[in-house]
């Protein structure tokens, strides 16, 4: 494999845990929460590139999401296509609109940017609300099974290997890129743009190419997402949904791909935790954030790392 | 066909004077700290949710509202206080994750307090609509729009006039020279967030009897707030006015003769569309970035 | 034969004249340096030579091809690398790191083939992370090999500028005030390293304050005043110059 022993043991660990965690599961719901889980660690381990590694913003992510999972739910359900081409067709439609959109957007800095990408995020929300006809408005759509050569994806057991194996996948993928001349040149494009622009690094590049591999990431993780549950809503491309993305990689660590899974971990975490407390929910989310980010900037794994090498 | 449009024109201008007020928060306080506040819409709700609770615990109306705007303006102080101040010269990432996490702690408080539920505040001076050449609009229209510009020349002369008005504007020029003439920055920055609050619930309450309020009016006001003073160029009292008053048109325009599903969406497109051909905004606000 | 070559050169910011009617040569293998009172327009120089400004009036000839107000990135791919006045490190990388972002021209930056860690990427990234250990050291900074940007001291930061700027391979080297903010001992650690980087035939171009520096290591100097050429010579030429010293008081 590769020389860098965190990278490749992460990855086997992550592997391992996947692979171990359901004989810990006594029933369905255990694995629906996994899934879960598992499709938030995807999106935000691409979304870690774009935010923690590049330093750009991203405050309307959800709405790639949204647009793999109604592409697949729209081409399989009005139109009959073959459930992987949908996902396909979602991941290059998806592709196609965060270059276009990002080359305008991403020539913004700090909260412009911050602002256009929300801006964006909205109105794709608002778009997946009204087109009714399209998209079933508010009250979202129904999305037929996944069909994979005539054999039916059904089931949570079945999703969970799926899912699980997504994420090995996206985060092996995540980690090459980083440990790469791309990946220097996205912490370039972080650390001082013109540094690397003076060591010969097309930035503007670099930010869109990441601004659309996320989103792909994003995209066709929704489109999986959609086949699972059956059902979508526009609600999964929204503002909240957004910053909940945002959160997750700002939470366990920017710059960190694990941290990132870890962000996701906890925060699809505690909803479920405090069930019963739900009216709580948005408040105790908010708190977090807002403590994490004076106390611990630069997220939990990382700061949990550096205390452990200061310690030693 | 004139009467259709000067009621579009006036329900537009009701709305933009409150988009103006909102957008002229996130003015002072980006001016004074270069932080976006995302908080700022629930500032907004917070108006308006607590003068109806006042008012429901039997309170007078001008004494509700007197007493939510200074609570406001508490809460909004507190928020400079204790979640911005401590992160120091975080990132702007940062920055703003802060804020959207206060916004989503003040917006799940509220919703603690008063439950999901829609409240009605009663309007200030009777419901019986006034038929202007042809127009229909109810009376707290006009206390909007005139609550709005005694704001506005409120401000003017606080700016202007005012020792503290003096040194905010001061401060937002040049941190540094200004601490260096005595001028206490972070007495600035608290009274920036304090003044901020205080006019985003002013905003909520006077819109409150014509649009319903709830614990989650905040967002897409505050946003659409934002909207405007980033037409009219982050940073600048007057801009976020013109584009407050744009936006609010801009808005109901498209509600009346184009398609009022998409009427949410115009405050985005305008600034998605300003953000990329003139980020600096009609009156050339202040850049974000620090080389 | 001139490797860099400013005919005519003026820069106008509203109404001002900050760079006018400059025109001069630096020799291949040559250490060429450019001093003036502050405000004399060294800057702006430099950034014009850079591609942060285009020219109002003139050109800049790279062995004959014009790059003026060419995009900074494309001027790394035609051999000029250049380190800043007030430093700019990646602080979220490693010291070695800082040093391989230098070499990214000469590495495989395809996205896919690193997408899926081909072995040709690797193989490159094990290259580039020896080549910029020897970089390192080539500057006198083995002793931070494992360390981050962000514990380094500042004079440390400025040799890893330099090391960053040679990871390129560059065939003109431009210095922008590498000596500022530099106590005397750190300063006669960037003039030996100047003159280390000279010996291996490189060509360099300095802006700088401290004469004592400029006096003893340059071939060449050039000194400006109000954006205009005042002198051109050896050191000995400049430092008996009556309208330098004129202008230059203090030297």
């Amino acid at each position: 494999m590769g020389l860098t022993t965190p990278r490749t043991g992460g990855l086997l660990a992550l592997a391992l845990v996947i692979a171990l965690l359901p004989l810990a599961f006594q029933n369905n719901y255990h694995y629906d929460v996994a899934i879960h889980i598992i499709i938030n660690a995807a999106v935000v381990v691409g979304l870690n590139l774009l935010i923690g590694y590049a330093g750009q913003i991203s405050l309307g992510h959800a709405a790639f999401f949204g647009l793999g999972a109604y592409t697949s739910a729209i081409l399989t359900a009005n139109h009959g296509w073959p459930p992987l081409a949908a996902l396909g067709a979602g991941a290059a439609g998806v592709g196609l609109l965060a270059f276009l959109i990002g080359q305008p957007i991403l020539r913004l800095k700090g909260h412009y940017l911050a602002m256009a990408t929300l801006g964006f995020g909205i109105i794709i929300s608002i778009v997946l609300n009204t087109e009714s006809a399209l998209t079933g408005g508010p009250d979202g759509m129904v999305v037929p099974a996944f069909t994979l050569l005539g054999w039916n994806l059904y089931g949570e057991k079945t999703w969970y290997w799926v899912f699980g194996g997504l994420l090995v996948l996206v985060t092996w993928l995540a980690l090459n890129i980083i440990d790469s001349p791309v990946g220097r040149a996205l912490r370039g494009v972080h650390g001082s743009e013109v540094a690397a622009q003076v060591s010969g690094m097309n930035t503007s590049h670099y930010k869109v190419l990441i601004f659309v591999v996320s989103a792909v990431i994003a995209s066709i993780a929704g489109s999986l997402a959609a086949h699972y549950a059956g059902f979508i809503t526009p609600g999964e491309s929204g503002f909240f949904r957004s910053i909940e993305l945002v959160t997750m990689v700002v939470l366990g660590g920017m710059a960190s791909t694990f941290g990132a899974i870890l962000g996701a971990l906890i925060l699809t975490l505690l909803p479920q935790l405090l069930a019963g407390f739900e009216d709580y929910e948005m408040m105790v989310f908010g708190a977090i954030l807002m403590v994490t980010m004076i106390f611990m900037p630069k997220g939990l794994l990382p700061t949990l790392l550096r205390l452990r090498r200061a310690r030693s | 066909m004139f009467s259709e449009f000067l009621q579009f024109m006036l329900t537009g201008v009701t709305l933009g004077t409150t988009y103006a007020l909102v957008g002229l928060g996130f003015s002072i306080i980006f001016n004074a700290s270069n932080v976006i506040n995302f908080a700022q819409g629930e500032f907004i709700m917070l108006g308006g949710m607590t003068t109806v609770f006042l008012v429901g615990a039997g309170l007078p109306l001008p004494l509700a509202i007197v007493l939510a705007v200074i609570a406001t303006g508490l809460v909004g102080m507190a928020l400079e206080k204790f979640a911005v101040e401590p992160a120091g010269n975080a990132e702007v990432v940062t920055l703003i994750i802060i804020t959207i996490g206060a916004s989503l702690f003040l917006r799940g408080l509220a919703q603690i307090l008063w439950g999901k539920g829609f409240f009605a505040l009663e309007a200030f001076s009777g419901e019986d609509p006034i038929n202007i050449l042809g127009a229909i609009i109810v009376p707290q229209s006009l206390w909007v729009i005139g609550v709005s510009v005694v704001i506005m020349a409120v401000l003017w002369y606080f700016f202007s006039r005012t020792m503290l008005g003096r040194a905010i504007l001061a401060t937002s020029h040049n941190k540094v020279a200004a601490q260096l003439v005595g001028i206490n920055t972070r007495f600035v920055l608290l009274m920036s967030f304090g003044l901020s609050a205080m006019l985003g619930a002013i905003a909520g309450i006077i819109i409150a009897p014509i649009s319903l309020t709830s614990y989650d009016v905040g967002i897409l006001l505050g946003l659409k707030g934002f909207a405007a003073a980033v037409l009219g160029g982050l940073g600048s009292g007057v801009g976020a006015i013109i584009g407050g008053l744009i936006l609010g048109i801009a808005e109901t325009m498209t509600a009346g003769y184009l398609s009022s599903d998409y009427k949410d969406a115009v405050p985005f497109i305008i600034m998605l569309l300003i953000l990329f051909f003139l980020p600096r905004g009609l009156l050339g606000g202040r850049g974000t970035e620090r080389v | 034969m001139s490797l860099l070559r400013i005919e005519g050169l003026s820069k106008v910011f509203g109404g001002i004249h900050a760079i006018k009617d400059l025109s001069f040569g630096i020799r291949e293998g040559t250490i060429h340096s450019v001093i003036g009172p502050n405000g004399a327009g060294k800057t702006t120089l430099f950034n014009l030579i850079t591609g942060v400004y285009t020219p109002t009036v003139g050109r800049i000839l790279l062995e004959e091809r014009d790059i003026s107000g060419i995009a900074p990135f494309r001027l790394a791919r035609l051999g000029v690398s250049r380190t800043f006045q007030n430093l700019q490190i990646c602080q979220n990388m490693t010291a070695l790191e800082n040093v391989m972002m230098g070499r990214h021209l000469h590495l495989d930056s395809r996205f896919l083939p690193a997408m899926l860690r081909l072995p040709g990427i690797v193989r490159g990234d094990r290259a580039c992370r020896d080549k910029a250990a020897e970089l390192m050291a080539f500057v006198g900074l083995e002793s931070y090999l494992d360390a981050d940007a962000d514990s380094m001291p500042y004079g440390a930061l400025k040799r890893l500028e330099i090391a960053r700027a040679l990871a390129a391979e560059p065939r003109l080297l431009l210095l922008d005030e590498p000596a500022a903010g530099l106590n005397p001992r750190e300063t006669a650690q960037i003039d030996q390293l100047i003159q280390k980087v000279a010996s291996t035939g490189m060509t360099i171009m300095l802006v700088e304050h401290d004469m004592k520096l400029v006096m003893g290591i340059s071939d060449h100097i050039l000194v400006l005043d109000y954006g205009k050429k005042l002198a051109e010579g050896t050191a000995d030429e400049i430092r008996n110059n009556p309208d330098v010293i004129a202008a230059y008081l203090g030297g």
